[in-house]
């Protein structure tokens, strides 16, 4: 299968990428690894008047430390990220996530703003960004402008992104105190995108869970926090009860789909037993 | 149409694509590298797995535009000039890491790129190393043999390995009754 033709574009900086993206017609779709565009291309299911391919914009990639928190261009691939000493330091939960995404030779190509910016509900790193409160710098025609995780992602596969704009970094903040992080994800078979998976982020405080921070993937058509649970952790004993308690309202709130890999209550129940096992684990029990 | 400089296999070619020619497609059309083959065309199967500056990718989700002034190196650029086989592909050979072959060039070319991150893998190391390549004959258990051969073989050491006739004949008798 060929995809649709179209026109090329190759910036290598974010102002000439933006004059592309401005100046490519109608319908112009911004590759960044390419690895979930180029098959959707393939399929016809986007037929592009305009490709704008970022990957010479050498501005985008690479992770940085900027004080408080941790620099992540949108560019960087996923093999880059999860490799990274400042992710592995002040992200862990990035690195544990990212390498679970596809396989690697997608994870050679394909990047962590092209995953975020893309939104797929299954996708594994929105619900961590969402967990992290992640910030997005968007570049548009009129300057740059910052979405924190919680207002970027919109609904399936929309996101704040408007027309003409592009995702250039994601500010990840660095955490002060205890904490512990862990992705547990489920699914069936090797490289297969996420049942459902939950990404849990914990401050532990003399022997209690000061708070906690869930975001769950693939429970409706935008990344989620599972609120309940970490309102019934804030403050909470760090005992295997209490956790196995509070996880229990881990689906409360959320939408999940049947489709032929799981119908929804079995996504529920997955939602409860991987948050109970992803608190657990970050928690350090 | 765009002009592209690559260089595949060693050698630097000068072309025109049109930007929505895939890179397996340049390769297998344009420059009738045919070793590297087309499994799934929905970027799951790994068949068509090249390296592209150093990192293994499948070559039917890059665009052949995406190589211009990169380096390329197929399943036929693989093996040491002069003739003889890539450690990878011996291996292969003498653990019958294959049976009816389709997947064994994006294979091979996925667990060279493994073994330049991690020599020496444990069975789950090449068992995820490999995620991204599927073969629907073997069961994988030589495949995994042939890597860690290679991997032994490429480090300096040949460190025993069962031989596949005697793992074929434990997993599989009914396999050994028909030989």
């Amino acid at each position: 299968m060929i995809p649709a033709a179209f026109a090329y574009a190759r910036p290598t900086t974010v102002d000439e990428a933006l004059r592309a993206v401005a100046e490519g017609g109608e319908d112009v779709k911004i590759m960044a690894g390419g690895q979930s565009l180029i098959p959707v291309m393939r399929l016809r299911l986007a037929a592009p008047e305009t490709v704008v391919d970022l990957t010479r914009v050498a501005e985008l990639r690479g992770v940085r430390d900027d004080g408080d928190a941790i620099v992540i261009g949108a560019m960087t691939t996923h093999h880059d990220v999860m490799t990274d000493p400042l992710v592995l330091q002040h992200a862990p939960l990035i690195a544990e996530a990212t390498e679970t995404v596809a396989d690697r030779q997608v994870r050679a190509r394909g990047t962590f703003g092209g995953a975020l910016a893309h939104a797929d509900p299954a996708g594994d790193l929105p619900a961590v960004a969402l967990a992290l409160d992640a910030d997005f710098v968007i570049a548009g025609p009129q300057g740059r402008r910052t979405v924190p995780a919680s207002e970027f992602f919109v609904d399936y596969l929309t996101t704040a992104l408007e027309e003409g704009e592009l995702l250039v970094e994601i500010r990840v903040p660095k955490l002060a105190g205890e904490w512990g992080m862990r992705y547990e994800k489920f699914n069936r078979v090797a490289q297969a995108w996420s049942i459902v998976a939950v990404a849990a982020v914990v401050r532990r405080e003399d022997g209690h869970i000061a708070e906690a921070r869930i975001g769950l993937t693939n429970m409706g058509s935008t990344p989620l926090r599972a609120s309940a649970v970490e309102a019934a952790l804030a403050g909470a004993e760090a005992s295997p009860e209490t956790i196995a308690s509070a996880a229990r309202s881990a689906a409360e709130g959320t939408s999940p789909t049947s489709d032929l890999n799981a119908q929804a209550d079995y996504r529920e129940h997955l939602a409860q037993v991987l948050t109970r096992r992803a608190v657990t684990a970050a928690v350090g029990l | 149409m765009t002009q592209i400089n690559v260089r595949v296999d060693g050698v630097t070619y000068t072309d025109d694509v049109e930007p929505r020619t895939l890179l397996v497609h340049y390769l297998r059309e344009q420059l009738g590298k045919v070793g590297t083959v087309i499994g799934c065309d929905t970027s799951n199967c790994g068949a068509c797995t090249v390296h592209l500056d150093g990192a293994a990718v499948k070559s039917c989700t890059v665009l052949a535009v995406q190589a211009d002034g990169g380096e390329v190196t197929t399943i036929e650029g693989l093996a040491p000039e002069g003739g003889g086989l890539h450690p990878m592909q011996k291996a292969f050979h003498e653990m019958h890491g294959l049976q009816c072959g389709y997947c064994t060039p994006g294979m091979i070319m996925a667990s060279v790129d493994l073994l330049k991150e991690n020599p020496d893998p444990s069975d789950t190391e090449v068992r995820e190393g490999i995620e991204g390549n599927l073969c629907r004959c073997t069961g994988y258990q030589n495949i995994v043999r042939a890597v860690q051969q290679a991997a032994g073989e490429m480090r300096g050491s040949t460190n025993g390995h069962a031989s596949p006739a005697e793992v074929d004949t434990a997993a599989a008798p009914h396999v050994a009754a028909q030989s």
